[in-house]
């Protein structure tokens, strides 16, 4: 175990290290050349690596805490809101995938809109929702968890269904062969069989619902989350670029934070030999 | 005079309905009584799987008239009257191999303190007692099967039905479980169906062999099986039980389309 765990430390810091003489040998060679396609490797466009670095360290504000602190606070407000927002979007994904499973008249009449909903530009959503929310009186955090919610659900409801449909149908005869009850082959044999399904969905809601929380955290004009301030240096961007790419940076590892739960809880709940990519497999028959 | 096992009378079933329909059997008279082995053989696609399926309530006779235990199925089935193993051993990977066996026992609302009884006296009885707590991917094929015979016996089932159970073993492991089958069904006096496209195997296992010929799927002729009822590996020598793998052969044979004369 330990030594996984410091292999896939060194990995880590190999990629790191990796993308950083990528980044400076890009700079490097492109200004020697003259070159300045597909990107300007002048500083204005890609700051150092140090310097993105350094920014962080530095007071965001003149005499204010460094802007490490202020994003990492920034960073637990957005994600708070993307956590509510993944628990009810997974809880109405998981509750649509067992109606559809349940019924193939109700899969039909709402998997549609399931899809199209979809299709929406959740910048076309997210201000209807702000405004609801505001005349609803809802805290406006929990609102944007709404927003965040509607981007989360999505890929539970499908790879639920997926699972929840994943048993062979020997395996649903022999429930039948019991006279098990719909809801005794639901939670002994189908939603056991949709776990892997539903975990490496709940990993993809994980990450979109940060972005929704980003997203959404614009149209609400929400002060303290990290949608607002990068909105704020991405128009700052010529002046002081690195500002840009620090936020982002922390933006990313909060996503990867939340993911990386989502994954510990998977290894807790999912035994070894059914996860995706397993090294065990099952022995031939 | 005891009600028989199984009583079938005139059973027919198609599948699909207008211009894709398929007559997989006609007119089955199959009766089976308390303690016998039965098994049903035939080429593939002449409905033996679908008689078994129709005995175990998985499927509905189109027509006839079919009672398990003098009952309809449905109603056997909700009584479980029936144990049912597969080709594919259909083991649950999540649960251990102890906690696959006591599957259909939380189903049927036994006793938590029942559940483990049963459970591990099954497992003795098909020689896994070691091996409870491993987990199905952990187990031999031969060993899942076991696992899987184990769970269809553990609420005591009148009749097991077992859809080409050793299809998928090698012919070693296929003649040990043939051994553990019989003397399973000598310790519980369990009625078996059992489909198979082996003609040793049918003959080997049974009291009597269904042969089955196809489009329509119905039986061609039944072949009692006059060995002696202890079978032991000397069997597979005896003259007799060469005979009546000859008997079986010909009967396959008239039964083929354009095969009898």
């Amino acid at each position: 175990m330990n030594r996984r765990l410091a292999r896939s430390g060194i990995s880590i810091v190999a990629v790191i290290a990796a993308f950083i003489v990528l980044w400076e040998g890009y700079k490097l060679v492109w200004t020697a050349l003259g070159w300045e396609i597909p990107v300007s490797p002048d500083n204005r466009t890609m700051p150092h690596t140090w310097d993105i670095l350094l920014t962080l360290f530095r007071p965001a504000q003149r005499n204010g805490p460094p802007l490490i602190l202020v994003e990492a606070l920034a960073a637990l407000m957005t994600l708070r809101e993307a956590f509510v927002g993944f628990v009810v979007g997974g809880a109405i994904g998981f509750g649509l995938g067992v109606l559809f499973v349940r019924s193939r008249t109700s899969e039909r009449a709402f998997m549609p809109y399931v899809v199209a909903s979809q299709t929406v530009p959740i910048l076309a959503i997210a201000p209807m929702v702000v405004v609801w929310g505001g005349r609803l009186d809802i805290p406006q955090w929990l609102t944007i968890s709404i927003i965040a919610a509607y981007l989360t659900f999505f890929p539970v409801v499908i790879n639920t269904l997926r699972g929840l449909r994943s048993p062979q149908p020997t395996a649903m005869e022999l429930m039948r062969s019991y006279a098990s009850s719909p809801r005794e082959t639901l939670w002994k044999l189908q939603v056991p069989a949709a776990m892997p399904y539903i975990f490496t969905a709940l990993k993809v809601s994980a990450a979109a619902s940060v972005i929704g929380a980003i997203v959404g955290e614009l149209p609400a004009g929400f002060r303290g989350g990290l949608g607002r301030d990068l909105l704020q240096f991405s128009q700052q961007f010529t002046a002081a670029p690195e500002k840009l790419f620090a936020a982002v940076l922390i933006a990313g590892l909060a996503g990867m934070l939340f993911v990386g739960l989502v994954t510990l809880a998977e290894h807790r709940w999912v035994a070894a030999s059914r996860r995706q990519g397993s090294e065990i497999t099952r022995v031939p028959a | 005079m005891t009600v028989p096992v199984v009583d079938a009378r005139g059973v027919g079933k198609t599948f699909g309905t207008g211009a894709e329909q398929t007559e997989a059997l006609r007119g089955i008279d199959l009766q089976i009584g308390a303690g016998d082995f039965v098994s049903l053989i035939g080429p593939s696609g002449c409905g033996k799987s679908t008689l078994l399926r129709l005995i175990g309530d998985l499927v509905t006779p189109t027509t006839g008239s079919l009672a398990i235990n003098g009952k309809a199925p449905g109603q056997a089935r909700l009584d479980r009257d029936y144990g049912i193993v597969f080709q594919d051993a259909t083991l649950l990977d999540w649960r251990t191999v102890q906690k696959n066996v006591e599957l259909p026992l939380e189903i049927m609302d036994f006793s938590d303190a029942e559940r483990p009884v049963r459970a591990v006296e099954m497992l003795s009885l098909v020689q896994l007692a070691g091996f409870a707590d491993h987990y199905p991917w952990q187990l031999s094929g031969g060993m899942q099967q076991r696992v899987a015979i184990a769970r269809a016996l553990a609420f005591r089932p009148s009749l097991l039905l077992m859809d080409e159970p050793f299809g998928a073993l090698d012919e070693m492991t296929r003649e040990l479980m043939q051994q553990e089958v019989l003397r399973l069904w000598e310790e519980t006096n369990i009625s078996v169906v059992f489909v198979t496209h082996s003609i040793p195997e049918a003959v080997f296992l049974s009291t009597r062999v269904v042969v089955m010929s196809p489009r329509p799927g119905r039986i061609s002729e039944e072949i009692l099986i006059d060995l002696p009822r202890q079978r032991t590996q000397d069997t597979r020598e005896d003259v007799r039980y060469f005979q009546l793998i000859t008997e079986v052969r010909e009967a396959l044979r008239r039964g083929e389309p354009g095969g009898g004369s």
